[in-house]
């Protein structure tokens, strides 16, 4: 075997991410912003490795601001870009539909990440449905290549039509790595603010004229995409050519893998659709079926078109879909023989559900919540994992920053329980503060558990107006919490220290017994970000467990059950690897067997 | 299997060079072992041979002790970036019943199994509490294994890594077991593992990856080299807990209530102490001793404590 070339210089393995963040910047984008949310979030990381003089990159308090501030660059005449996962959308709804009829002025475009499968969201929601509903054009990479070239196209496509692009991406396009040809970065000339307030202000005179102008867009982009090189017609090849396949995006592959002779047309944009191009492509075949996960956009519009296609027949509407999964539907429609397969050998697998990390500070806050009896409404983070066993501290989850207006109607609507809100730092800033405002206006007796662990932790750790520092790590003001929560109204706020249990339990059953809204801060941080804690650890002194089992309901990873039994029950360990020294199980210990390992014996 | 199956040194059973088809290597684990270090060094050795390669993640809850994996498919072109089930020439786990739960994955004729002995118990194979309840970690055995696939390794990585001081670098002691059955050179696997770990450790890496890589090449005989996962303690008997209540004595203070591990205490209507839900008191006892008024006495099936403890039932 030769040895190692050095990489040539422009082919470098990325992410599907990391190549949009390298199309925009070879675009020459010079604002972008993003509230986190997997699978995007690593957009606007890798953005910010580029220069600052390239481009400034922020993290915003919301999605919706985020498409805000680059819809202001747009205006301003610069290259824009927002990132966001697919639920980030419904934030930023009300903007994206009603820039829709603005158009651009400097190249605007939004990447936005589906999660097929659902593996880190809370649906699994189609974003080419909004292309649709606001006729913005959706375009679909398959690969890092195509990502890094579509999201190039998109800032000329927006230019050139007056028009927002959607890069869509999933989460399997945004976490695969693959050989990417990277080019240089050409920076369009400064085109300025364009004064134009019946283009730019959206009152009602203009919005109709502005109306009849995108349905005009919407026509042009089909007579373009009729024949763009991203919608490509490949020929099959002997038997399987008179089987046609549509497709868009990371489903490609499956079917390039599954039926390497089919006719394939494989549209770089799954919104809007060449009708033309589609008649041809299905005129010429026997059977065309058309793959797509999720939900069956290309599907209905081809047969609104009349086009006798099929697709949601074989594969299925929900989850992401796999090589597997075309292969079961390509052999359940009789265009494969289906494949012998020896059953192979399945042991019941463990179940391994993710758990709030050894040493998370939200895990005393959900042993008082749990000891308090109250009714929970919780929100989006980390913290929404203490809705399994062993900690069950939340009755309901729906959506960012939902959990404070939950509680206010819960507690309206006369529960007997008294009644709480859950929500984390970032949560609360990105669409909590308008839920607490409510909560006083309207008096609720509610208490409000603000878990402050200085991070957004759920996607890995990324700074926000809560932190002291901004996306490329320089320092910026701070919010204030507890100054915050006063300025809305709150009269009962009070701060404590998560490690603490005896505080928490006290504090919370206080803030619960005042009448109105009160604010409990738990206040240490995340135990990963932005530094990794490790504090002395502790140990069980195996000699005196009676194996009461109450350290195991903290649901700590660190502790787990040992070789020996007490009574029958098995007394417990603490992994030395992963304990930070939070001490929360010596406190919960009720035989004071749990030491700091250090101290085992001492006279 | 005799030592002449064994493909190692020379024929290699998953050789990138011959392989028409893409060579799919399917690495899993828990968050946090390094999973995604050991794919991004195989992916970055076969892009630098010059083959197409996809390597293909789920992360986001990889973090919180999720269960993690990572694909990684090279060869003269590769167009799906996930390994369909039953393709996997290769299954590398970092821990014992993630290798398990992937099996399925592995092609059933000559795929490799190598997996660390090293299990990471989760909190929530620990729910059943009453006495003599089994944890819910999966009981596969080596040998076991062996028997369902073409060629298997259970190695303690992990206490390779604990006796080179630091136990982190046990995914990169998989990586050298790895690297005899995949056909790059050794000084190209070393460069690799140098690329990707910080660069404080490579030193300790690189020992790491020689002695997964030298076990392998010891490790003739395929399984039982590595000692079993020890099959956890449990006595297979429950017996039969008792809680006796003297309402008389009870001054509705709480404290058992409050600390009952199992929050299966309640105070009644009369505010006397009851037990609401009796399937799930395990008789630990604590709220017989932390009750200051004697008020609650706790019985064991007498036969099973004297058979000591975690000792099965006659």
């Amino acid at each position: 075997m030769q040895e190692v070339q050095p990489q040539a210089r422009d082919t470098r393995a990325l992410s599907g991410n990391e190549a949009i963040a390298r199309g925009a910047w070879e675009a020459g984008v010079a604002v972008a912003a993003a509230y986190p949310g997997t699978p995007s979030t690593e957009i606007l990381e890798s953005l910010a490795g580029y220069p600052v003089a390239d481009v400034h990159a922020q993290w915003s308090t919301n999605e919706k601001v985020a498409l805000d501030v680059a819809i202001g660059a747009s205006f301003a005449g610069a290259r824009a870009l927002a990132a966001m996962k697919h639920v980030g959308l419904n934030v930023a709804a009300d903007a994206f539909l009603s820039q829709s009829y603005i158009g651009v002025n400097g190249g605007l475009v939004i990447a936005v990440c589906d999660d097929p499968g659902i593996h880190s969201s809370q649906n699994e929601q189609d974003t080419r449905i909004y292309g649709q509903l606001a006729t913005v054009p959706v375009l679909e990479p398959a690969d890092a290549q195509e990502a890094l070239d579509l999201t190039r196209l998109a800032f000329e496509l927006s230019e050139r039509f007056d028009t927002m692009v959607v890069v869509r991406g999933t989460t399997r396009l945004s976490h695969t790595r693959s050989p990417v040809r990277t080019g240089s970065r050409t920076a369009p000339a400064a085109r300025g603010f364009l004064e134009d307030p019946r283009k730019n202000v959206m009152i009602p005179a203009h919005a109709k004229q502005r109306h009849v102008a995108v349905l005009a867009r919407e026509a042009k982009l089909k007579d373009y995409l009729e024949t763009a090189a991203i919608n490509r017609w490949e020929p099959g090849a002997g038997e399987a050519a008179r089987v046609g396949v549509i497709t868009a995006g990371t489903c490609y592959p499956y079917v390039r893998e599954v039926l390497p002779g089919a006719s394939v047309l494989k549209l770089g944009a799954s919104w809007p659709l060449p009708e033309g191009l589609l008649r041809r492509f299905c005129a010429s075949l026997e059977r065309v079926f058309v793959v797509e996960e999720l939900e069956p956009v290309i599907e209905r519009e081809a047969r609104a078109l009349g086009l006798a296609v099929e697709g949601k027949a074989f594969f299925p509407r929900t989850g992401e879909l796999s090589p597997e999964l075309v292969r079961a539907g390509f052999e359940q429609a009789g265009v494969l023989a289906p494949q012998a397969r020896a059953a192979g050998w399945a042991p019941e697998p463990l179940v391994r559900p993710p758990v709030l990390c050894a040493g998370c500070p939200h895990t005393s806050s959900f042993m008082a919540v749990r000891a308090s009896g109250a009714r929970v409404a919780g929100d989006i983070g980390c913290y929404t994992l203490a809705c399994l066993d062993p900690l069950r501290g939340l009755d309901t989850t729906v959506a960012m920053g939902s959990s404070i207006g939950n509680a206010i109607g819960m507690a309206k609507a006369g529960d007997v329980k008294p009644v709480i809100a859950s929500i984390g730092d970032s949560t609360f800033l990105h669409a909590g503060i308008p839920g607490l405002i409510d909560a006083v206006y309207n008096q609720a007796n509610i208490t409000v558990l603000l878990l402050d662990n200085g991070i957004t932790a759920m996607t890995g750790g990324q700074d926000h107006p809560g932190t002291g520092r901004t996306l490329r790590g320089e320092p910026a003001p701070r919010v204030d919490y507890e100054a915050l929560v006063r300025a809305c109204g709150v009269k009962w706020v009070r701060s404590v220290d998560s490690y603490d249990l005896a505080a928490v339990h006290q504090t919370l059953r206080e803030a619960l017994a005042h009448r109105g809204v009160s604010v409990v801060i738990s206040n240490r941080p995340c135990v990963l970000d932005p530094v990794k804690i490790k504090g002395p650890v502790l140990q069980v002194q195996d000699a005196y467990c009676n194996a009461c089992q109450s350290c195991m309901n903290l649901g700590c990873p660190a502790i787990t059950w040992a070789e020996g039994t007490f009574e029958g029950r098995h007394k417990v360990k603490i992994d030395a690897s992963l304990c930070i020294g939070c001490s929360l199980c010596a406190q919960v210990c009720a035989v004071d067997c749990i030491r700091p390992a250090a101290a085992r014996v001492t006279s | 299997m005799n030592d002449a199956d064994l493909p190692l040194r020379g024929a290699p059973s998953a050789a990138p060079a011959a392989a028409r088809e893409p060579v799919n290597v399917l690495i899993v684990g828990v968050g946090g072992q390094g999973v995604i270090l050991v794919s991004k060094a195989l992916a970055w050795l076969a892009q630098a041979h010059g083959f197409e390669v996809k390597q293909s993640e789920v992360h986001g809850m990889a973090k919180r002790g999720g269960s993690v994996f990572s694909h990684v498919r090279f060869g003269a072109q590769v167009w799906s970036p996930t390994i369909p089930r039953g393709e996997a020439d290769v299954l590398v786990a970092l821990e014992w019943a993630e290798g398990l739960r992937w099996l399925p994955y592995l092609k059933p004729d000559t795929g490799i199994f190598l997996a660390d002995t090293k299990r990471i118990v989760p909190p929530f194979a620990c729910l059943a509490r009453r006495p003599g309840a089994p944890m819910r970690y999966s009981r596969e055995t080596p040998a076991q294994v062996q028997e369902h696939v073409a060629e298997g390794y259970a190695i303690d990585a992990t206490g390779m890594a604990e006796e080179l001081g630091n136990e982190r670098v046990s995914n990169v002691v998989l990586l050298g077991a790895l690297s005899r059955a995949l056909d790059f050179p050794e000084a190209q696997w070393e460069r690799a593992v140098a690329e990707f770990v910080p660069k404080k450790t490579v030193a300790v890496n690189l020992e790491a990856f020689r002695q997964g890589r030298e076990w392998i090449e010891r490790s003739r005989l395929a399984l039982p080299q590595a000692q079993a996962p020890a099959q956890p303690a449990a006595s297979g008997s429950n017996c039969e807990v008792r809680l006796e209540i003297t309402p008389g004595w009870c001054k509705s203070c709480d404290i058992c209530v409050k600390l009952c591990p199992e929050r299966c205490l309640r105070l009644n209507a009369e505010r006397i102490a009851e037990l609401a839900e009796p399937d799930k008191c395990t008789g630990c006892r604590l709220c017989e001793w932390l009750c200051p008024d004697f008020a609650i006495r706790v019985h064991l099936d007498p036969a099973t404590a004297a058979a000591g403890e975690g000792q099965a039932r006659p």
